[in-house]
């Protein structure tokens, strides 16, 4: 509120002048304005990230084990890594992440929403429970993930074997290891996802149900014609979101399965950290994240291009 | 208002770059400190290394050693971390399997040892290149055959003996092996640093003469790698039973339901107190017997502005008498030195009662291969590709034929 308040203050140019000036000075001293109050963000923008970006560009160009001198290689890395199956591998496990975590998170959070935007008895202690998991760190999660979903002795294989299912290998078996991955990560992040979508629902206004229900909509057709549209704003930022973390998904691979077996959960970052901190190339590590940066950036690019045919500002 | 701050950041500036100019950039005749940072006593031995740092210090008051301690763990990528931003202690543990990649990308200093007659000889030749030192040997210890003797008593069967071999030892696994009492005769790792031991216990070749490919897909390599992953399920719990689990093997064993394990004598202290009888044994072998040796090191920064009292400190660390006396107390893995008669209280300690068999096992030791380029991602795709033969998605021939072709495309390239 205070920065709007500030914001609107400085464009505010129709104050009188203390002392005539000319309109360049005027100018040079309005932008001056704005850079001292863009500072405190647009210092550790360009050290923390801007640098470290420009630096992973150049050591992209050359071959670094970390310890010897580095070698120039221009373009060589880039050329081995899409030349690489690996390199494949891992963006189409990363892909697979993201197609089986984007609907779960989204549907459970949305859900969830619904539930507790209604007059529900200890809603706000609800909602306190299942954001929990949102600030909980991701190793702990991972460790119980884990033993929750142990092969031989986990408490979802044996409830499953209470009704008669044999439960799969999870973690262990190559086939069911980013399953696992995935049904952590939706139960880690539905909260946030909840509590997005819970703000936009608070913001529809109940006339509009109202109107609906005096149309006769069932509560079916109005989740569809009014909560959706109306909810789309509040969508597209969880999509947007979730795919550029499920694009950068690490944490809770390391941590669950540290991209095993034989390779079948490894992500792109995870092929980023093992290249620089196991395998001593930093430069193809450099460059895979910028490879990455890329794709990132271009889908994000279409989202935003895409969002004016489904999302409704209302 | 605004140019006043400015100018006193700019003086601020200016003094600090003058300081640091000032600053003494080499050894000088003042007391230093140096830093050192370690893997080796986390986890238990933390007091242990003090007592040897306070002698030190006792005995050089002009040099302070200030310790880091981190988990194994995560040592390696801190360890490279810190080499590649330059903020590196003057004197850093190294493990033998990385000594050849630090050593001939640089960040090495060589040393002048004043003593190298302390040391036992195969170990300080570890460690040198061209014949100069680049590292000190801290420590070794070495992989053996632990087993419960009153599961073998109850089963009527013989203890394990130096002249077992392979064949001995299935039929013992097999024998003392009751899945319904979940009860196992036999465990050993599926992964590279057991199969390099096993392919030398069956006479084969890892690398190649010239080490710029593998050599293990053979009649010996593929029997070795059958020998490990036949365990499993047999002898051995599956994957989906927990092997491969940190800490499983060592708690079956502990809880009394496993018969034999092979692991080092880095187990003896957390086996002291269990409630049966246990005793070890050199590890069976094939066609020959091979035993693994691990060794750990200290190396001295060549960026060091401390070098030669870093090289003092790191001669105590890994030859002084205090140093023998505290790892033998302790259990600590043993001393890395020359001097049998030190050694013999080591082997008049009881339980297991069987200490000769550490030292009998150096008699026929297999060093892990080690490669200049790619040891890290050799190391991972040995483990990789043999767990897949395991879990019985690939065959044995299948997955070391893969292995093959993964590791020479890194090392040779």
């Amino acid at each position: 509120m205070s920065l709007s308040n500030a914001q609107t203050s400085l464009l505010d140019r129709s104050r009188p002048a203390a002392r005539p000036r000319t309109a360049g000075s005027r100018k040079r001293r309005y932008a001056l304005t704005v850079l001292a109050f863009l500072l405190p963000s647009a210092v550790p923008l360009a050290l923390f990230t801007l640098g470290p970006m420009v630096a992973a560009l150049w050591i992209s160009l050359h071959e670094w084990n970390l310890l010897s001198a580095m070698r120039f290689v221009g373009l060589g890395n880039y050329i081995d890594l899409l030349g690489d199956p690996q390199t494949g591998a891992v963006f189409l496990h990363t892909l697979y992440y993201i197609a089986g975590y984007l609907p779960l998170v989204y549907v459970g959070g949305l859900a969830l929403a619904l539930a507790l935007n209604t007059a529900l008895k200890g809603r706000s202690f609800l909602r306190g429970i299942y954001f929990l998991p949102v600030v909980t760190s991701w190793i702990v999660v991972a460790l119980v993930w884990r033993w929750l979903l142990n092969p031989s002795n986990g408490i979802v294989n044996a409830v499953l074997a209470a009704v008669g299912i044999q439960g799969p290998g999870w973690w262990t078996d190559p086939a069911w290891a980013m399953p696992s991955i995935i049904l952590a990560s939706a139960w880690k992040d539905l909260g946030f996802v909840m509590v997005i979508l819970l703000a936009g629902l608070q913001a529809i206004s109940p006339d509009l149900y109202d109107a609906a229900k005096v149309d006769g909509a069932g509560w079916w057709r109005r989740l569809f014609s009014v909560t959706l549209p109306l909810l789309s704003p509040s969508t597209f930022f969880v999509f947007v979101i979730s795919l550029i973390n499920g694009f950068q998904v690490f944490d809770q691979v390391y941590a669950m399965t540290g991209g095993g077996p034989n390779g079948a959960s490894e992500v792109v970052v995870q092929r980023i950290y093992d290249l620089t901190f196991r395998y001593g190339a930093a430069g193809e590590a450099s460059a895979l994240s910028w490879l990455l940066f890329v794709v990132v950036l271009a889908i994000t690019l279409i989202q935003v291009r895409g969002q004016r045919r489904w999302v409704n500002y209302g | 208002m605004n140019r006043r701050l400015l100018g006193l950041v700019g003086v601020a500036g200016a003094a600090a770059l003058v300081m640091t100019a000032c600053a003494p950039a080499g050894d000088s005749d003042g007391p230093v400190t140096i830093t050192y940072t370690n893997f080796i006593s986390n986890d238990g031995n933390e007091d242990n290394l003090q007592t040897i740092i306070d002698a030190f210090e006792e005995e050089n008051p002009d040099i302070t050693v200030e310790v880091t301690t981190l988990p194994y763990g995560d040592y390696g990528t801190a360890l490279q971390t810190d080499l590649a931003a330059g903020t590196v202690s003057d004197v850093f543990d190294i493990e033998y399997a990385n000594y050849k990649a630090y050593q001939s990308s640089g960040v090495l200093a060589p040393l002048e040892v004043a003593n190298p007659d302390a040391y036992r000889a195969s170990l300080l030749e570890a460690y040198s290149t061209d014949g100069t030192s680049y590292a000190l040997p801290s420590s070794f210890s070495t992989v053996v055959l632990f087993f419960n003797k009153d599961l073998f008593d109850a089963a009527g069967l013989d203890y394990p003996s130096s002249d077992w071999t392979w064949a001995d030892e299935e039929a013992a696994g097999l024998a003392l092996t009751d899945q319904a009492a979940g009860v196992w005769g036999d465990h050993q790792p599926v992964s590279f640093y057991e199969f390099y031991k096993v392919l030398a216990q069956n006479g084969g070749q890892f690398l190649n003469e010239d080490g710029t490919a593998v050599a293990f897909n053979s009649p010996e390599g593929i029997e070795a790698a059958q020998w490990l992953v036949g365990k499993s399920g047999t002898t051995m719990p599956t994957i989906e039973q927990g092997q491969g689990t940190p800490d499983f093997d060592t708690n079956l064993f502990k809880d009394g339901k496993l018969a034999m394990l092979h692991t080092g004598i880095w187990m003896f202290g957390a086996f002291a107190d269990v409630p049966f009888g246990w005793d070890i044994a050199v590890e069976p072998g094939n066609t020959t017997q091979a035993s693994a040796v691990f060794s750990n090191a200290v190396g001295v920064s060549a960026t060091s502005e401390h070098i030669e009292a870093a090289t003092k400190w790191a001669e105590f660390l890994t030859s002084s008498t205090t140093m023998v006396d505290v790892r033998l107390d302790s259990g600590w893995e043993l001393p890395p030195v020359s001097d049998e008669a030190a050694l013999a209280t080591y082997l008049e300690k009881d339980n297991p009662a069987n200490r000769q068999a550490v030292f009998d096992s150096l008699d026929n030791v297999a060093l892990p291969p080690v490669v200049a380029v790619g040891q890290t991602e050799m190391q991972d795709i040995v483990t990789e590709e043999l767990i897949e033969a395991q879990a019985g998605r690939k065959t044995v021939e299948e997955a070391l034929a893969s292995a093959e072709e993964r590791i020479n495309a890194v090392i040779g390239g």
